[in-house]
């Protein structure tokens, strides 16, 4: 058994100050304490205690590109951002697009105990933008989140063939990742003043808003849900928050780096600060913060993409996009967008995604019975991110000091990840 | 160390400190000054004026060139550019002189390096030693750069010339005009100058017109329906001449496309600089290597 005293804990029925038994895994008893001896107590005062993270996206690399991550490294990054559960990106090598490989990536996931993993899948065979993928195969398999994240699917005629048949498959998920690549071109970095300045090809809102507003015309026709990815600009968020009114289903995301950086911090062009979208503009930010808050936003999603030192250490053109967000989310999130309150942290990070990606043991309420995936959060805690549990270090906040950490992780009743103290 | 990777923060003063310095060197004869050291053009990029003046001038500084073509190296067998940076220096360079199509090869390398290096042009970024040959021709011509208005015309979007002018020459009293058709112009204007797409309507208030290739090689040409319309309402020819003011000059870094901005007439004719700025581009890059050469020691 643990027990975890003084923690201000996510209950039904909001923050309260209390205690919480952990027994195998389940959440024992909230407001009560066993009588016997010997259980492993943590003294928790001032800490959050909520449901585990849950990430709607990351890419593990896992198959084909082990070198940057796989799932054992991806988990354990994930357990020590204080992640119990994640939903990879099919972009993969070969890219998830079948039953066959759903199900053996899905039977290698099965294995790993840091984190629940679960896949998407592609939305077009071959991630090629041509022709529809096996959505009943990877449907059989488990898959619920369909996505050529990386790429938009290319024309609406693909696109809403994909969202007509989804429709028919109970659960099933529309992601996209909001890219025009004939407005994007070779666009580097967020199309303004340092773009401008630098001489460097720009990657214009237009080319996210352009998408975004066709998806959202398509999900209105075909009435299929859709999520749209790592949301960048006012204009995006303008757009979701009409069409919601107008009774589309639709849910977003956005990262931790859009909601703490600015086009400013790629002006000494250091690759870690290369990603689609790029960091925009000071308006943009600004209304991504308000928009998580209200609501308009539905999660906090990293894009957690990791890649090497060698491949990252090249010129900014040459250099690939992404970067790594699982172990500094928490911290990034608390104290840069959402001003230290929990509720709204863990409704974000946790309930919200768990409950788009349908993961029914996690995003739950902490009382007597819920499944024990919880994260322990030190909310004031400042530190500075130097090494990571990822293979990877690809990101724009080492170095940077972060208020708020992770001070344990458990998934099902085990302790996946327990520091914090350095 | 000293090597030149961009002008952005360089003060008045040091800007002119090295005019003056180029201009001791305007017509100095061959010197052993920097006999034994080793200057490296890493030309990932073609050049021609670029190339052989710094080449001239380190020779005329009594040093050595060692020459760099990706073509005729590793780098067409995949070598990366850092691996290239960090053998020729291992090689052994007292300056190593980056031309790259990337926007910060120059930075990269002289992290890499260890090394001085001189940015010989990069990207659509900064090409800082034609920013000081520009400078310096003007200078002599007009006597100052204190409140001389150049509209720069063409692509400025995908210049680097354009935007090391940018970077330095309102530092030292240029007053600055871009003028272009909008694809052309920057989507931003951070340096807060002024703009316009009618050139007809700059001419009779600028000193010097200088005129921009268009950077087919960046892919600007595919932003304009037709090189022949860009010609007409862009081109320098003797009727615009006529237009500024009699002491008006044109200015080209080169290479230019006769027919296209620049006619015949104009590019041949007494009020064109183009050939003072090519023959500038010596002595300002021996004051350039100088400075680096130096400050390796």
């Amino acid at each position: 058994m643990i027990v975890i005293r003084n923690a201000r804990v996510l209950t039904s029925s909001g923050i309260e100050e209390t205690s919480v038994v952990i027994d195998g895994d389940t959440v024992a008893a909230v407001g009560a304490e066993p009588e016997a001896n010997g259980h492993q107590v943590i003294e928790a005062p001032g800490a959050w205690l909520g449901p585990g993270l849950v990430d709607l996206h990351v890419h593990l690399r896992d198959p084909g590109q082990t070198w940057k991550e796989d799932m054992v490294t991806g988990a354990k990054a994930a357990a020590a951002g204080g992640y119990t559960a994640l939903v990879a990106m099919p972009n993969t090598e070969p890219p998830i697009d079948d039953r066959v490989t759903a199900t053996a990536v899905a039977e290698r996931a099965a294995g790993i105990e840091d984190v629940e993993i679960v896949t998407s899948g592609a939305l077009t065979k071959g991630r090629s933008g041509e022709e529809l993928a096996d959505f009943d195969g990877m449907y059989d398999a488990g898959i619920r989140i369909f996505s050529d994240d990386g790429d938009s699917v290319p024309t609406a005629g693909l696109l809403s063939r994909a969202m007509a048949y989804l429709l028919d498959l109970p659960g099933a998920l529309v992601a996209e990742h909001a890219e025009d690549r004939s407005v994007a071109g070779t666009g580097q970095l967020h199309e303004g003043a340092v773009a401008s300045r630098l001489g460097l090809a720009g990657l214009p809102s237009l080319a996210e808003e352009l998408v975004v507003a066709r998806d959202l015309l398509l999900a209105a026709t075909t009435g299929t849900r859709l999520h749209i990815q790592h949301v960048s600009t006012v204009g995006s968020l303008d757009l979701i928050r009409r069409a919601r009114e107008e009774g589309v289903e639709v849910t977003c995301e956005v990262t931790p780096h859009h909601l703490a950086l600015e086009e400013t911090a790629v002006e000494g062009l250091d690759t870690n600060f290369k990603m689609y979208p790029p960091l925009r503009g000071r308006d943009d930010r600004t209304a991504l913060i308000a928009a998580l808050r209200d609501g308009t936003v539905d999660v906090v999603a990293t894009d957690h993409a990791p890649h090497t030192t060698a491949e990252k250490e090249v010129p900014f053109e040459e250099a690939p996009r992404g970067v790594i967000g699982l172990e500094t989310a928490a911290a990034v999130v608390s104290s840069k967008a959402l001003g230290k309150d929990p509720e709204l942290f863990f409704e974000r990070m946790s309930i919200a995604p768990a409950r788009i990606a349908g993961l029914s043991r996690h995003g739950r309420a902490v009382e007597k019975g819920s499944p024990a995936n919880l994260v322990l959060f030190d909310p004031d805690r400042r530190w500075v991110p130097a090494g990571f549990a990822s293979k990877s270090s690809n990101s724009p906040f080492v170095g940077m000091e972060l208020t708020g950490r992770v001070l344990m992780t458990i998934r099902e009743g085990k302790i996946t990840y327990e520091g914090g103290s350095g | 160390m000293s090597g030149l990777v961009t002008l952005h923060g360089l003060g008045r003063e040091r800007l002119t400190g090295i005019l003056d310095k180029a201009e001791g060197y305007v017509g100095r004869g061959p010197s052993t000054d920097f006999s034994g050291a080793t200057v490296t053009n890493a030309f990932f990029e073609p050049s021609t004026r670029t190339r052989l003046s710094f080449e001239r001038a380190a020779h005329r500084l009594g040093a050595h060139v060692m020459s760099f073509s990706p073509e005729l190296s590793s780098a067409s067998k995949g070598e990366s550019f850092k691996d290239t940076i960090l053998t020729l220096t291992a090689i052994g360079t007292d300056v190593l002189i980056v031309r790259h199509r990337l926007a910060d090869a120059a930075a990269l390398a002289a992290g890499w390096s260890a090394r001085p290096v001189i940015n010989g042009g990069v990207g659509s970024r900064e090409h800082p030693t034609q920013t000081l040959i520009d400078a310096l021709t003007l200078r002599q011509e007009f006597g100052r750069l204190d409140g001389l208005r150049m509209a720069i015309v063409g692509d400025i979007r995908g210049s680097r010339v354009a935007r090391g002018h940018l970077i330095a020459l309102p530092t030292m009293g240029v007053e600055l005009t871009l003028v272009g058709p909008t694809p052309f112009l920057p989507q931003e204007n951070p340096w807060g100058v002024r703009t316009s797409t009618d050139l007809d309507d700059e001419l009779g208030d600028v000193d010097v017109v200088y005129l921009l290739r268009i950077q087919a090689e960046r892919g600007s040409a595919a932003t304009i329906p037709s090189i022949a319309g860009y010609a007409r309402r862009y081109g320098m020819n003797a009727e615009r001449l006529s237009m500024m003011k009699p002491t008006g000059v044109v200015m080209h870094p080169g290479p230019m496309n006769r027919g296209v901005e620049i006619d015949d007439s104009i590019a041949d004719g007494e009020r064109s600089l183009v050939l003072r700025q090519v023959a500038n581009g010596v002595p300002v890059r021996m004051a350039v290597i100088t400075e680096a050469l130096e400050g390796g020691r």
